[in-house]
């Protein structure tokens, strides 16, 4: 881990500090207790979808070996997981099921889209079956994109993670005030999911180039 | 609690009756290899009955493939069985050959088929990895296999610039050359296998947890395995001898001398389809000898043009990919892009004989029997 983030709450000016540290004090805020030792201990769901599902496994495996980051702890029931790597092309017969395990996590819970599939839809994603990104339906922590994105890379957006609870704020973040967060599970109809995204967690893109006066005739005919 | 299946009696004991339970496997549970479901109906712990239910990873290959033209459907082969991007491209690549005349360079068929073996040893010793993992041993056999696995992904990574989705092939050849040395390495990795294997049946094949749990365990019949087309390892483990790499001998398998493993008993259980997979890697490990020896330099390219618009025909190209035959069906109507594209994987047809193999089982044993079909679900749902 890092150095301590020195806080303005905790006001000490730094001889102070020092002579503390000296003394085998050290002066911290609990937020950062906190995030290191959650940071520390990552536990990701076995949850594998499709091809980058195998770079996860490899990413696990003697060589690259995600332990040594503290996240060796693969669970394979999401009650006892904190982190959910959305490994591979999330189809809209399955995203259903991928929002219902998110909702079955506890607090706090992140959530890694891995790979182009399940950041946009990737290679897929003018299929009929394929859904746009998961991020349409549960908030995403890190996009790492790739095709699938190597071992490496997975460690990578590990510890851009890890740099992400290093900043969250216990009395502020929405992972510790309210009660575990739930989103609604789309309903698959057989063609197409129901409703097409959840409008709190996801907008479509608007087109920063498009002419203001096409807007305003849109709203005189409406 | 659901009703009795039909042909089956329920246990009944001093006036206590059993009933009927049933289970929804997956589609996110850590032993379905992927997004895959099997409802269970379960007396106790032996299965009555079993459904399985695919299409979580459904994403539209073939309708994808149509509406493209032939050579930008070859990155997404790779994609299909994503363990053997090799043998995907290879099998398309093929069908696609049929359509047009075209030569393949010696160097390219001597290339095709190194890769191709070196993905039969990839995917191999990954399944023996998860089959074991299935079992209970969690951890030190996927190791050892994925330790394996690494070192032939650097050959594919030095050669294609991939690690596992390479689109390596086309059309008449290969896209580009080895890089220098890359034979060299190759001869290094191909020599040390044997050595890892020999760690590897030692550590496996006699292990008595092994033995009591996949002996006459989903006992397949030769007879149900052929009417159900049931095709590559699965179907040499229940006593057929075909392999198509030297029924068809497509590229030029017919240079290398080896021998085709099966069983010879008239049915085939878990044990035996571990141990074909086991033996087949030694087969593959001559045939990657003799291609080494062989290979010569020159170019790597047949003369194919820039286009690739074939007349009207049809085709068909089948390799012997590590799951069973892999086969693309392709209808060309003169246009650049084809008007029928289809896969035939062996994945999906090996999938269809699972009812049959479980009923009976115990239900720690259904895991077992889905571990040793072998399937991966990209290939499965297409």
């Amino acid at each position: 881990m890092t150095t301590p983030n020195t806080s303005p709450s905790v006001e000490l000016d730094d001889t102070t500090r020092a002579e503390l540290e000296r003394a085998g004090v050290i002066v911290s805020k609990v937020d950062f207790l906190y995030n290191w030792a959650r940071g520390g201990s990552v536990w990701p769901l076995t949850f594998g979808l499709a091809c980058c599902a195998i770079e996860m496994i490899a990413s696990a495996t003697s060589r690259f070996d995600i332990s040594r980051f503290g996240s060796e702890v693969f669970r394979p029931s999401p009650r006892q997981a904190d982190l959910m790597i959305v490994s591979g092309t999330v189809t809209k017969k399955m995203a259903p099921q991928v929002v219902r395990i998110y909702n079955q996590m506890p607090e706090p819970k992140w959530v890694i889209a891995m790979g182009a599939c399940a950041i946009s839809g990737g290679p897929f994603k003018q299929g009929y079956n394929v859904l746009k990104g998961i991020d349409r339906y549960i908030p995403v922590d890190v996009y790492l994109p790739g095709c699938p994105p190597r071992p490496e890379a997975v460690l990578q957006s590990l510890n851009y993670l890890q740099e992400k609870i290093r900043t969250q704020d216990i009395q502020s973040d929405p992972a510790f005030t309210g009660g575990r967060r739930q989103y609604p599970v789309p309903k698959f109809t057989g063609t197409d999911l129901e409703p097409p995204y959840n409008p709190d967690v996801w907008q479509p893109p608007t087109n920063p180039n498009a002419p203001a006066d096409e807007e305003q005739e849109k709203e005189a005919t409406a | 609690m659901t009703a009795a299946a039909p042909n089956y009696e329920l246990i009944q004991q001093d006036g206590l009756e059993t009933s009927l339970l049933e289970v929804s496997m997956g589609p996110h549970h850590p032993s379905t290899h992927g997004v895959f479901r099997m409802d269970v109906k379960l007396d106790g712990e032996t299965v009555v009955d079993l459904k399985p239910v695919f299409g979580y990873l459904h994403r539209n290959h073939e309708k994808l493939a149509e509406n493209m033209s032939y050579l930008a459907s070859m990155p997404f082969t790779d994609r299909l069985d994503y363990f053997n991007s090799m043998t995907n491209n290879w099998a398309y690549a093929l069908a696609a050959e049929q359509l047009i005349e075209i030569e393949i360079p010696e160097r390219a068929e001597y290339l095709r088929v190194i890769m191709s073996e070196l993905t039969r040893l990839v995917n191999h010793v990954s399944l023996v990895g998860f089959f074991v993992n299935d079992l209970g041993a969690l951890g030190t056999p996927l190791l050892y296999a994925f330790r394996e696995r690494e070192k032939i992904l650097d050959l594919f990574e030095q050669a294609s610039g991939a690690r596992m989705m390479c689109n390596y092939f086309r059309f008449g050849g290969l896209r580009c050359d080895v890089p220098e040395g890359w034979l060299d390495r190759t001869r290094e990795v191909v020599d040390r296998f044997p050595k890892f294997l020999d760690e590897y049946e030692k550590l496996l094949c006699e292990n008595e947890i092994i033995l009591s749990r996949t002996q006459g365990v989903g006992n397949l019949s030769k007879e149900l395995a052929v009417s159900a087309g049931i095709t590559g390892p699965m179907l040499r483990a229940s006593g057929v001898n075909y392999d198509i790499r030297k029924v068809d001998r497509y590229g030029i398998y017919d240079r290398f001398q080896f021998q085709v493993p099966y069983s010879k008993g008239d049915v085939g259980d878990c044990y035996d389809r571990f141990m074909v997979r086991m033996l087949e890697m030694r087969e593959s490990i001559k045939i990657l000898n003799q291609a080494l020896d062989g290979i010569e330099d020159g170019p790597i390219m047949g003369n194919a043009g820039k286009v690739f618009k074939p007349a009207k025909a049809e085709s068909y190209g089948r390799v012997e990919a590590p799951k069973g035959e892999l086969g693309f069906y392709l209808v060309a109507d003169g246009t650049p892009k084809p008007y029928r594209f289809r896969v035939r994987p062996p994945s999906f047809i090996n999938l269809t004989v699972l009812r049959d193999m479980c009923i009976g089982q115990q239900v720690a044993d259904a895991v077992i029997i889905l571990g040793s079909i072998d399937i991966v679900l990209g290939e499965v749902d297409r």
